[in-house]
């Protein structure tokens, strides 16, 4: 059990590529951590220098107390997931969850022991002498966190170890990873590009975009108080509607729309409003005439797509737009409705910097 | 897809008998007595010398060359397979594996000094090679004859190829399980390249059986020769004419020569099919 | 490359050197011994030896006999590489159609790859021998004035078919399996758009097959070059008058037979460089023009 503290890391390739740009991050005792991001952010590079996969530029990372910059693999007391699970394929289960532990010369007697709780705890206690390729998907993926679990870290790395598998599988794993990361109380981190993998099983979601942490905080703060574009955008599903606009004194602008209700932002710069579709409502006095395109039926909701009348998307096109709603409302295609929804629960960003300014 | 038609057949069934007619009659003709064959020429049906020829080839002192035996030069055929396939695969295997996964300073030099191997080959070396071997005074020995074969880039490569190909998780994994460099050969990399060792050591043991150029200048008593070196020398006696030519015996040696390396690839035809295929890649 | 790799100082010496250490006193120092060598003139007892630039060169270069064998070569591997691979491509097509005793014919079609030169060269001489060979005395029955004994296009005839006959194997498992690794879902798109098996074969299996065929040219050409030598010496050992010598069949007798140290090393200083390039345009084709 430690906390994971990242101090100023830096990653910079040999070929002068640089991924990471100064991350600062405290990871409490027993917290599960999400990294999410697009492909690419850097957000699988910092999981990798925490393993010890990638060297460290510059800055520290210590865990617990000890600074681990320098500390070989095996001996930074951590445990990976990986994504294709990064079974040995020549060795059974058994074979795989003991290969680190003999490595380690632990006595016969504790790896069996060890092997067989963690087995009884996944239960894939009746597998232990099949090869992964016996095994379906959902079987190696528990494999693969046994061989984790057998070593008894003093932190878990999971990398996107749910994306090999089909949606409903992911569901139930994530499921059981988050009651997991519960009863052994083990401060892990958790890769993924999932947002809905991240929302759900986060204790604190860092959202990692271009090599830098744009924010860190609970889910929901992240999805009611993003503080910049990027995460407005990248959380929530279905995505956040953004709307190009200007600011003229008193109104938010875009074509014949006017926005009442906003203040104290700047006239001289393009601006970003966003508004999640779950916000949106059904309202007579509502500000947005919208043109039904499609409604998607989803069982408990549905999601209503269509394009607001008089307002044009930054290309020139017309600006979409997405609704949730409760079941009863089914609109056809072409039909007009009209949105209406609290200023207060919109976002306004500036579309340069993506700075949210309220 | 449509039906093959006749024509695809009769293609292939000329094609067929193309690539074995001639094993067929050479096999056939050496089953006959040797006046048979000088009276009537090739023959298409075995006859009944069979043992009487292939017991004098193979047991016989004098019976195929001066003094040797087939037996014999079967024995110095296998050591030659075998050594070359397993010295090959060894070396190889240990090369591809410093190229692979490690970064070292001098690694890529040393690629391409065995790369250079491809531009060497055997014949445009051959009487510095010689000399070589004779100042060390390995002619005649299994060492002279398989160590120098052993070294060009064909198999490095092959495992090379293969190792790129497996995932780097799992050298990351092993290296979160703590093991080390040779750790991670040994107990990761050799079991999972089973198949591929499997694959190349059959086309070796065929490539070995089948050295020629090399065996021929560096083995100079009877004793050390090959079946394939074997097969120079009958071709010689036969040229030089003398007594009976003694064309049963010519057939039963390529017989004997061409025997275990067909089995071989018989036997394992598919790892050897896949081994070929993906050694080229 | 690893993403990841060891980084050790010593270790990879380890894996690395024996194979590094064979190569060095079996292929660098000996192939530097031959350039050396080709730049100097020994007396007829190598008592004593002095340098004479590129003499050896000139020598060997603009010898009839030298020219005649690099004719030869280059005629020999073009038809080699041609017929072998134009077998082995009709053959393998057909075998790749067929569903009954596909397996059987692959394996009729395929197991001479493990018969070595020398031994097929002694079984085709054997069935040309004029004593016994019935393919001798067929073609002379059905007209020919065939001697390949005298008679150099013959000698070359002989020779060709041979080594054709020992490289279709190798060609049709090559073929084979770059049919076979042609995706089904492009096969019967194919059959969708175009009617005509022959013009579905031109227009989309072949250049399909074109790294296949560009890769077995190289492997073909360099076995007309080089392993074909144990075909040479257990048929017409370059004869009549030199009419079946390849360069590497003479770098070996003006070498071994004749002693010519100088000029035999420079022939193989010349062959080095073919092999150079052969290698280069491999490398560069490879890169460009295939596919895949």
């Amino acid at each position: 059990m430690a906390q994971v503290e990242l101090r100023q890391v830096r990653k910079t390739y040999p070929n002068g590529a640089e991924a990471i740009f100064g991350v600062d991050m405290q990871i409490a005792d027993g917290e599960l951590i999400v990294f999410v991001g697009p492909s690419g952010c850097g957000k699988s590079t910092l999981l990798r220098m925490v393993a010890g996969l990638e060297s460290v530029t510059s800055g520290e990372i210590s865990i617990g107390d000890r600074v681990i910059n320098d500390v070989s693999p095996s001996q930074r007391d951590v445990a990976m997931v990986f994504q294709n699970y990064a079974l040995y394929p020549h060795m059974t289960v058994r074979g795989n969850m003991s290969y680190g532990l003999k490595n380690r010369k632990m006595p016969a007697d504790e790896i069996e022991r060890r092997i067989v709780d963690a087995a009884k705890m996944l239960k894939i206690d009746q597998f232990l002498d099949r090869q992964p390729n016996q095994l379906s998907g959902g079987q190696r993926q528990r494999v693969a966190m046994g061989r984790a679990i057998v070593r008894n870290p003093q932190v878990f790395l999971f990398d996107e170890p749910l994306s090999n598998l089909d949606a409903k599988l992911r569901v139930q794993m994530r499921i059981e990873i988050k009651k997991l990361q519960r009863s052994m109380n083990v401060t892990s981190i958790y890769v993924t590009h999932d947002q809905t993998e991240a929302m759900t099983l986060a204790d604190r979601l860092a959202v990692i975009n271009e090599g830098q942490v744009e924010q860190m905080g609970a889910p929901m703060e992240l999805y009611s108080n993003p503080r910049t574009l990027f995460v407005a955008s990248f959380i929530g599903a279905p995505q956040i509607n953004l709307i190009p606009v200007t600011f003229d004194g008193t109104h938010l602008v875009n074509g014949d729309i006017k926005l009442a209700g906003y203040s104290r932002l700047p006239t001289d710069a393009p601006l970003v409003l966003g508004v999640r579709p779950d916000v949106l409502s059904l309202r007579d006095d509502g500000q947005f005439p919208v043109s039904v395109d499609l409604v998607e039926q989803h069982g408990g909701e549905n999601l209503i797509y269509g394009s607001l009348a008089g307002a044009h998307s930054d290309t020139g096109e017309s600006q979409e737009i997405c609704l949730k709603a409760g079941q009863e409302l089914l609109p056809d295609m072409d039909d007009r409705l009209t949105l209406g929804f609290n200023p207060d629960e919109s976002f306004v960003f500036r579309a340069d910097t993506g700075e949210r300014l309220k | 897809m449509e039906r093959p038609s006749i024509s695809t057949h009769i293609i292939l069934i000329i094609g067929a008998i193309f690539m074995t007619l001639p094993v067929w009659v050479a096999f056939a003709t050496s089953t006959h007595a040797p006046e048979t064959i000088l009276r009537e020429g090739l023959q298409f049906w075995p006859g009944g010398h069979f043992f009487e020829t292939y017991n004098e080839v193979l047991f016989v002192e004098g019976g195929v060359m001066k003094k040797v035996t087939a037996v014999t030069m079967l024995k110095n055929s296998m050591i030659l397979g075998i050594g070359f396939a397993i010295g090959k695969v060894v070396i190889s295997m240990l090369a591809a594996y410093a190229i692979v996964y490690f970064r070292f300073r001098l690694g890529v030099p040393l690629f391409w000094i065995i790369f250079m191997t491809l531009l060497l080959p055997l014949e445009v070396r051959i009487i510095p090679s010689y000399e070589v071997v004779a100042n060390m005074g390995l002619l005649d020995t299994h060492t002279g004859l398989i160590v120098p074969l052993i070294a060009s880039a064909t198999g490095t490569f092959f495992f090379r190829q293969f190792f790129k190909s497996v995932p780097d998780e799992l050298l990351e994994a092993a290296r979160l399980d703590g093991a080390s460099a040779w750790g991670f050969f040994k107990d990761i990399l050799v079991p999972i390249s089973k198949t591929m060792i499997a694959a190349i050591l059959i086309i070796m043991f065929v490539v070995g059986w089948n050295q020629y150029l090399w065996p021929l200048i560096m083995t100079t008593q009877e004793d050390n020769y090959t079946l394939v070196i074997g097969i120079k020398q009958i071709y010689q006696v036969l040229n030089e004419g003398g007594e009976l030519p003694q064309f049963q015996k010519a057939f039963a040696l390529t017989i004997l020569a061409t025997l275990p390396p067909v089995l071989v690839v018989l036997i394992f035809q598919k790892w050897f099919v896949k081994g070929l295929v993906e050694s080229e890649k | 490359m690893k993403r990841v790799q060891f980084e050790h100082s010593a270790v990879p010496y380890l894996f690395i050197a024996p194979q590094i250490i064979i190569i060095v006193i079996f292929f660098l120092w000996p192939a530097a011994q031959a350039i050396y060598q080709s730049f100097l003139l020994e007396d007829a007892f190598g008592l004593s030896s002095q340098f004479v630039w590129f003499r050896n060169y000139s020598d060997t270069i603009f010898n009839p006999s030298w020219l005649q064998a690099a004719w030869f070569t280059i005629i020999f591997s073009s038809l080699v590489t041609f017929l072998s691979l134009s077998i082995a491509l009709l053959l393998a097509v057909k075998a790749n159609e067929v569903i009954h005793g596909a397996s059987t014919y692959k394996t009729l079609l395929m197991w001479a790859y493990a018969i070595a030169p020398p031994v097929a060269g002694l079984m085709g001489n054997l069935m040309f021998n004029p004593l016994i060979g019935d393919l001798y005395q067929g073609m002379n029955a059905i007209g020919f004035d065939f001697d390949h004994k005298l008679d150099p296009v013959d000698a070359s005839f002989v020779v060709i078919l041979i080594s054709v006959w020992k490289q279709v194997s190798v060609n049709f498992i090559f073929f084979l399996s770059g049919l076979q690794g042609i995706p089904k879902s492009v096969q019967e798109a194919a059959t969708m758009d175009c009617d005509s098996s022959f013009r579905r074969f031109w227009t989309i299996t072949f250049p399909l097959l074109a790294p296949t065929t560009f890769f077995l040219m190289v492997i073909n050409i360099t076995y007309a070059f080089f392993e074909t030598f144990g075909i040479i010496d257990t048929t017409t050992q370059g004869a009549p008058g030199g009419a079946t010598t390849t360069l590497v069949f003479k770098v070996f007798q003006d070498g071994f037979r004749g002693a010519d140290i100088g000029g035999s090393s420079a022939q193989s200083v010349v062959l080095m460089i073919m092999v150079l390039l052969l290698t280069v345009i491999q490398f560069r084709f490879i890169e460009k023009k295939v596919h895949y």
